[in-house]
């Protein structure tokens, strides 16, 4: 059976990135919970892990001008703005709960990749071993 | 890495939060000053928040405090005769501080910046937990 290491590590990597990405997002909302004007951000975590499953079949760019798929850019997520449920006077549209909420869920769902990540890298240890 | 810069951003948090917090203290404790007259009256601060973009990534990168205003408000004029800071007519001038908005704002800063210590804990333990990746 041909083992593909890409296949097997690639997934779970990116989750882990995006998940620390997005940690790094509501973080930001939350250090701007009081700002003015602010508008809350996030982006879609499923939708971007699809886009790196399917980034093989990703736009080549042959001039730095050309609109580059995000997909080819590893690094880049397509932030939205949250709508808010209830609107503020302030034009802010942070709501500390549902921005705690989210980053309690993606502390945890950070782990869970990380968990994946780290019995598939076991399990290759002990293919490698063989004991 | 992205978790790393949680601690900037949330330590600009905290940052600006306790800026906040350092005002409403000067606030509340001028808040009984007494002067003969209006121009030299003590004004309540605020600190005005602004988002910091990262220009590298275009990605927000936290938040800092720009200015600190000073209240336009009147100061409160009240009649004392008998104070030796009272005025021609009588008349000494209080700072404009509201001591329940004060007191508000307080217990809002130090809220926000408890958010922000969680964050950075949480982000901490998550670096921590990478750190095992593979043992």
């Amino acid at each position: 059976m041909p083992l593909s290491l890409n296949a097997t590590l690639d997934i779970p990597a990116r989750a882990l990135q995006l998940r620390s990405q997005r940690a790094e997002v509501l973080a930001a909302n939350m250090a701007n919970a009081d700002t003015p004007h602010y508008k809350a951000m996030d982006f879609d975590f499923s939708a971007m892990l699809q886009d790196a499953e399917s980034s093989g079949a990703s736009l080549n760019t042959t001039n730095p001008s050309h609109i580059k798929s995000i997909a080819s850019d590893p690094s880049k997520v397509e932030l939205m703005y949250r709508l808010p449920y209830q609107s503020s006077m302030d034009g802010n549209t942070v709501e500390t709960e549902v921005e705690q909420a989210q980053f309690a869920e993606n502390a945890v769902q950070y782990q869970a990749a990380f968990t994946l990540l780290n019995g598939r890298i076991k399990s290759l240890l002990t293919a490698i071993r063989g004991d | 890495m992205p978790l790393f810069s949680i601690f900037d951003v949330s330590g600009s948090g905290m940052n600006a939060q306790s800026i906040r917090l350092n005002t409403t203290a000067s606030n509340l404790a001028n808040a009984e000053n007494i002067s003969s007259n209006p121009d030299e009256a003590y004004r309540a601060r605020q600190p005005v928040f602004t988002t910091v973009m990262d220009n590298l990534t275009n990605n927000v990168a936290g938040v800092r405090v720009t200015k600190i205003v000073e209240s336009n408000v009147p100061p409160r004029k009240e009649y004392a005769p008998s104070n030796p800071l009272a005025d021609e007519q009588g008349y000494v001038y209080m700072p404009n501080v509201n001591s329940i908005e004060e007191m508000a704002n307080m217990i809002s800063a130090s809220r926000s910046y408890q958010n922000n210590v969680e964050i950075m804990n949480t982000a901490k333990q998550m670096l921590l937990t990478t750190l095992r990746l593979g043992q």
